[in-house]
């Protein structure tokens, strides 16, 4: 099916979000939407799956116009879409989640619970993976739940499918399997319009690439430009993709790990006896695959983690029997893994979200009222610094678009006076120029003095900020080593495999990209990259 | 379609690799007590966000709704119905006049009497409205507090009865000067709904107790205890059941003079409204309650206490509702009954609901919900029309603005793709 969009305009208010958006996307071909955190892109997306109404232009489906008063009709029409946070029933099973709103699939007052159980056998089965009809979704991990969520569109015979920021959430294995099961829709004729900010994911599958910026298309662009290039056109500027650092001159321990085990409430052990140190003026990388205990470490740091053994000591004094308050008070800022569940409270306003753990202290109170017109200032001051895109510092946050809200939370764990900084996935979701920007605050703090604990599962992140970088796995700590160390290295102690062992397996045998890293200088490793999806696997 | 925003809380889908991190278990320091089921607080959050729209037509339609209540319990209308088909015009004539008949005595008697022969007499229903309304408002506001909150408290009864015995029993048997007479039976009032409130409030925060169940049983207990209390020796009076008449120096004055029961409560409550906003709005202390009450795990992690801060919401809920029964006391009682609390602790939350738990749609849902009981006892008199028919407005405008977050958390559905949600959406 051919899409195209015509001329659609999207506002809120006085805000024009999609400025006469033109877009065509032919049958079977991956259409990537790149863009600036507020571009526009999910509102764009949200209008063609009928849940805005635009206030301009046409959406026309082999070459006919149509129109959406609702996401089922873009359904019926065979548009399906999967959203970044999905939309399924957590208790129900794989097989229920498809029934639900599916008339085809009832019989008279009845669900037909075995064809769906049939449907999604076949489609998951077409589309070349495994999925038991029967497990339920909350047992399911992320990547098996996008899963559903494709075949819930495919299911409705979507020919055209949306995918906002699928690979956000996902583990880098997570990633490649999503991008081959891309290939075989692709293979079987539906279109899909891919949005991400991980440029080497477009480079990979896009066989298109439309850029918008402030809510206007700016251009396109072929999928074998480099990745500097896409960088600057998104952004309208040039973007380093790489990190501008001196040395570390570490000082004093910032943060002292001694012995720290966490238990998880079945009682398993998912931190196990690690001891790690970060020096005031260090960035300290915490690399690992997502779910080996990197989560639970910083949680038990900032005390809202479940009960543990060990000493935690920060800047030499224990803390590891303080209150989260009286931690975040002796100089530790906390920037959480997920930043809707602990980061934001959505209906607050930015203002709010810009001081919700500095609240309590002068001078954004006194005498326990808040001091509104400082609140105000500060937020306006925070906004401008970190770019938050909107439209006033008096909306809820939650609806600003997911990179903003990221920013809001940066914005307010880097505005104190901090010891240590403990970040997990500090980037998630942000696109190239903001992490560029993040990442040169964070040097910045590292340079002012602080100890920086860095989580990500982004092996380019890590390489590109971390002074030392500590691998986790199965809850262990496998080993620190040096900053620039070899990728494949990094990849097989994220495996359990220990330092030495590791280097003497990856002398044997290198990887493509760990041969990239080789031959070129570390500040433009994170340049083109063939075929990232092999790479990444072998990278194990 | 789109995603709920409950969904993205810690039990979510999204959340699913780290699912298996603990949210509620206790050892560690500074834990969340196991958290009230996020599908509840969730159906809260969605009932107060429900626009001024829904408001507004709930309450339409519940009065649509109560006509054809009318029609059915008319009796005229019903004789119409044996010969609809040979002569239509009368049902409908009839139909009219029972209808305009109800809801003109409504107006009557909740808010200017055009019937009455002075003008004393015109405007009293109003001021009845009024003073219906200032202990549901009071109650209300503390309601709609822990709402906020994301505590489903519905002990205002209990709340509301310790109030009422412990002012009550200031209020007749101390000697006190005037004005400090009924500030210290306020006092002692407001005391006794911050225990009463405290109590589950602790009880959640410390073992994680459903504030639902406890605060219903703290209900009937409370009941009985008033009951008993009213058989003790302290509280013997004359009639059986009924507490000594409060102290002249220990009752709210009245505002418009004898002939009208308003007193100076009503000025209290306004006042009482207003606090809350600034506690709510401008106050370290309620920025944290609405943080708590949005997305606790967020709220946990920028180290704030969320028990602290349940058990403080669940006091300070207690000390409005106390307020009321004070009102009850000192206000219109002038003693302490068996039924002092009537049902304005269950009223309380409809009025809360529907005021989306903001202080002034509390303050103006309360006049409304004083309007329907004042206007209901002249409909039943002059239009024959049954007053409960007040309850089943009551009821259904309950229904309409909870019932379909209810369900839906019950049933853990997404929510519909409302403009709210949809924005969340845009989060993506
Ligand atoms: N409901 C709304 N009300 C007002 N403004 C909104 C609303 N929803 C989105 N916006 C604004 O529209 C702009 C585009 O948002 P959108 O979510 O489409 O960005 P995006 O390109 O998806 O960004 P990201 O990469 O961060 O997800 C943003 O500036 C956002 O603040
Ligand atoms: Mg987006």
């Amino acid at each position: 099916m051919k899409l195209e969009l015509r001329g659609i305009t999207k506002k809120f208010g006085d805000f024009v979000a999609n400025d006469s958006i033109d877009m065509v996307v032919e049958p079977g071909e991956i259409h990537a939407i790149l863009g600036e955190n507020g571009a526009g892109k999910s509102t764009l997306m949200n209008v063609l799956y009928g849940l805005y109404t635009p206030d301009g232009g046409e959406i026309v489906l082999d070459e006919q116009p149509v129109t959406f008063s609702g996401p089922g009709e873009a359904m019926a029409a065979g548009i399906g879409m999967v959203h970044q946070h999905f939309m399924l029933v957590p208790v129900f099973t794989v097989a229920e989640n498809i029934v639900l709103g599916q008339e085809r699939l009832r019989g008279p007052g009845l669900l037909d619970l075995d064809a769906a159980r049939s449907l999604v056998r076949e489609t998951a089965a077409s589309l070349g993976f495994d999925l038991d009809p029967d497990a339920r979704i909350e047992d399911l991990s992320v990547g098996a739940q996008q899963r559903v969520e494709i075949v819930k569109a495919l299911s409705r015979q979507a020919e055209v499918l949306i995918l906002d920021e699928p690979t956000a959430v996902l583990t880098p294995q997570e990633t490649d399997e999503l991008i081959q099961i891309m290939g075989r829709l692709k293979d079987a004729g539906t279109s899909i319009i891919f949005i991400t900010h991980k440029l080497r994911e477009v480079r990979a599958v896009a066989d298109a690439i439309t850029i918008i910026r402030l809510g206007k298309v700016v251009g396109s662009a072929d999928p074998s430009a480099t990745e500097t290039e896409l960088a600057s056109l998104m952004v309208g500027r040039s973007v380093n993709l790489g990190v501008d650092k001196q040395p570390a001159q570490p000082s004093g321990t910032a943060l002292s790990v001694r012995g720290l085990t966490v238990l998880d409430p079945n009682g398993v052990e998912v931190v196990k006896d690690v001891s790690l140190d970060v020096r005031r003026g260090e960035i300290v990388a915490l690399a690992g695959v997502q779910g080996n205990g990197q989560t639970e470490l910083t949680e038990a740091i900032l005390g809202v983690g479940p009960s543990h053994a060990g000493v935690i000591e920060l800047d030499g004094t224990d803390i590891s029997r303080l209150g989260v308050r009286a931690r975040l008070d002796s100089g530790l800022g906390f920037v959480p893994e997920d930043r809707t569940t602990s980061g934001i409270v959505a209906d607050l306003s930015i203002t709010e979200n810009l001081v919700l753990d500095l609240v309590g202290t002068s001078p954004y109170s006194s005498f326990g009222s808040l001091n509104v017109n400082f609140l105000r200032e500060n937020a306006r001051h925070r906004v401008e610094e970190f770019d938050v895109r909107t439209t006033s510092i008096d909306r809820p946050v939650g609806t600003l678009s997911g990179g903003n809200q990221q920013k809001v939370v940066l914005a307010r764990e880097l505005s104190r006076d901090l010891t240590l900084l403990v970040a997990s996935q500090p980037t998630r979701g942000l696109d190239v120029g903001s992490i560029e920007f993040v990442h040169k605050r964070i040097v910045a703090e590292r340079d002012r003095g602080a100890g920086v604990l860095i989580v990500s599962t982004e092996l380019d992140e890590v390489l590109a900020l971390a002074d030392r970088i500590a691998v986790m796995c199965g809850g262990l700590l496998v080993g620190v080593v040096d900053g620039g160390e070899d990728r494949d290295v990094l990849g097989l102690m994220m495996a359990g495999v220990p330092v030495h062992e590791a280097r003497a397996q990856a002398a044997d045998h290198h990887t493509v990209l760990g041969e990239a890293d080789l031959d070129v200088d570390p500040a433009t490793a994170v340049e083109p990259v063939p075929h990232p999806v092999q790479d990444q696997e072998e990278g194990r | 379609m789109t995603q709920d925003e409950g969904s993205r809380r810690p039990d979510a889908v999204e959340d699913a690799p780290t699912a298996d991190r603990p949210t509620g278990e206790v050892g560690a320091p500074d834990q969340q007590p196991p958290s009230t089921s996020n599908a509840l607080r969730e159906a809260l959050q969605s009932m107060m966000s429900s626009s001024v729209l829904v408001t507004v037509g709930a309450v339409v339609l519940a009065l649509v709704i109560g006509s054809v209540l009318i029609l059915v319990g008319d009796t005229a209308v019903q004789s119409t119905l044996g010969y609809l088909f040979q002569r239509p015009g009368d049902f409908f004539r009839e139909a009219g006049r029972a209808i305009s008949d109800s809801y003109v005595a409504l107006f009557q008697g909740a808010i200017y009497d055009s019937e009455a022969t002075t003008a004393e007499r015109r405007v009293r229903p109003l001021t009845e409205t009024l003073t219906i309304a200032v202990p549901l408002i009071f109650a209300g506001l503390g309601i709609g507090l822990t709402f906020r909150v994301g505590l489903f408290n519905i002990g205002g009864q209990s709340q509301l009865v310790l109030g009422a015995i412990l002012g009550a029993w200031v209020g007749f048997a101390l000697d006190m000067p005037p004005v400090v007479h009924i500030v210290v039976v306020l006092f002692a009032a407001a005391l006794g709904g911050a225990i009463a409130g405290a109590i589950p409030g602790v009880l959640k925060a410390r073992f994680g107790a459903h504030e639902v169940i406890t605060t219903i049983m703290l209900n009937n207990t409370s009941r009985y205890f008033l009951l008993w209390v009213l058989g003790t020796g302290a509280f013997l009076s004359a009639t059986p059941q009924v507490s000594p008449g409060l102290a002249e120096t220990a009752r709210l004055p009245l505002l418009l003079g004898g002939s009208f029961r308003l007193h100076l409560g009503f000025v209290l409550v306004l006042l009482t409204a207003f606090a809350v906003w600034w506690l709510m709005e401008r106050s370290v202390l309620g920025f944290q309650m609405r943080a708590v009450g949005v997305n606790p795990e967020a709220a946990r992690t920028a180290g704030m206490s969320v028990r602290k801060i349940t058990v403080l919401a669940m006091a300070l809920a207690g000390t409005l509702c106390g307020l009321a029964g004070a009102m009850q006391v000192a206000g219109t009682e002038g003693r302490l009954t068996g039924s002092v609390y009537g049902s304005i602790g269950f009223d309380a939350i409809t009025v809360a609901l529907l005021g989306r738990s903001r202080p002034l749609g509390t303050v103006l849902a309360g006049i409304l919900f004083g309007a329907l009981a004042a206007g209901g006892r002249i409909m039943s008199s002059r239009a024959g029309t049954e007053a409960e028919l007040v309850t089943v407005l009551q009821a259904v405008i309950v229904l309409l603005i909870a019932a379909p977050p209810l369900v839906r958390s019950v049933f853990r559905l997404p929510a519909p793709g409302g403009p709210r949600t949809r924005a969340k959406e845009v989060a993506a």
